[in-house]
């Protein structure tokens, strides 16, 4: 054997491996998008978090109503950091409703009381049952779900201010 | 010294992302039915953790990993096979949260690679060992 056919085996050996080095230490993305844009939220029943609002159901998203489901906890930092933006929305006249994952409504009302509750429901998800059937995998995340019930958009992360105009223009555009 | 120190460990203390609650009764207690457990067990060390990506969710402390051990042992519990509780799974986060992929368009480079692997390293090894002899 002679030259470039000696090595060969060795640099596409080291090619490979550099390759797979690389996708394994920097994934294309960690943040895990739903795949259930486009299809009808999953049949649930969640009892009130807090007694000053109604606990929320799949059957309340379907009754015409286009809302913003915003899945949060009283515990989560960027929750706190999208309070102001969720009240612009709710200002803009859209029907926000809630999801509060693993929390207890003590916190919770000490929460809402200290950043504004922009919530006409709020369920509590105590086990993450219902985050997981929306295929929602952190707080906060929010769903633009239509009349029907189905969902047409997932925001993971924080609502910034410059995401705003877009949820509200994407909820008033829903049927 | 020392007091320095204890200031910086103060400091370090990481913020608590962590919700309120208790873990899920069934988070981290064996199902009565061994069978059922073992059922279980196999499943969840199949599923990745939505949090801690590079482990399962029986590896993983998250809450929402304990969350899913929870959901998997209620459903299994409730005699759903656990293949049902991983194709629900899929349906929403897609094939990444399965660490047992399927064999697909997207997939089968990875599961024909070492086959082809196999072969290259045979046509090597015939073609040395034959001019050695």
């Amino acid at each position: 054997m002679t030259g470039a056919k000696k090595w060969a085996p060795l640099v596409l050996f080291i090619l490979l491996g550099s390759a797979l080095t690389y996708g394994l230490a920097k994934p294309e993305s960690s943040t895990i998008k739903s795949k259930m844009i486009g299809v009808s939220v999953p049949s649930f029943t969640l009892p009130a978090a807090i007694p000053e609002r109604p606990g929320l159901s799949s059957a309340d998203l379907a009754t015409g109503q286009p809302h913003l489901v915003n899945v949060f906890g009283s515990w989560c930092i960027p929750c706190m950091a999208e309070a102001p933006q969720l009240k612009q929305i709710a200002d803009a006249g859209v029907p926000i409703v809630g999801i509060a994952v693993r929390d207890k409504p003590e916190n919770l009302q000490r929460f809402l009381a200290r950043y504004g509750n922009p919530f006409r429901a709020i369920g509590a998800d105590d086990a993450s049952q219902v985050m997981m059937a929306l295929g929602s995998s952190g707080v906060p995340e929010s769903f633009v779900v239509d009349g029907q019930g189905r969902i047409l958009h997932q925001q993971i992360g924080p609502i910034n201010p410059e995401d705003v105009a877009g949820i509200v223009a994407a909820v008033k555009g829903a049927r | 010294m020392k007091r320095l120190l204890l200031a910086l460990a103060l400091l370090a203390t990481p913020v608590l992302a962590d919700s309120d609650l208790p873990p899920a009764p069934l988070a981290d207690m064996q199902l009565p039915d061994p069978r059922q457990e073992a059922e279980a067990k196999a499943l969840m060390a199949t599923i990745r953790c939505l949090v801690c990506q590079g482990q399962s969710i029986a590896d993983s402390d998250a809450e929402l990993a304990g969350d899913m051990r929870a959901m998997v042992r209620e459903r299994i519990a409730a005699g759903e096979k656990p293949e049902a509780i991983r194709a629900w799974l899929v349906q929403r986060y897609g094939s990444w949260v399965s660490y047992n992929p399927p064999f697909n368009r997207v997939t089968w480079l990875l599961w024909m690679a070492p086959v082809g692997f196999v072969l290259i390293g045979v046509l090597i090894a015939r073609s040395s060992f034959r001019r050695r002899a």
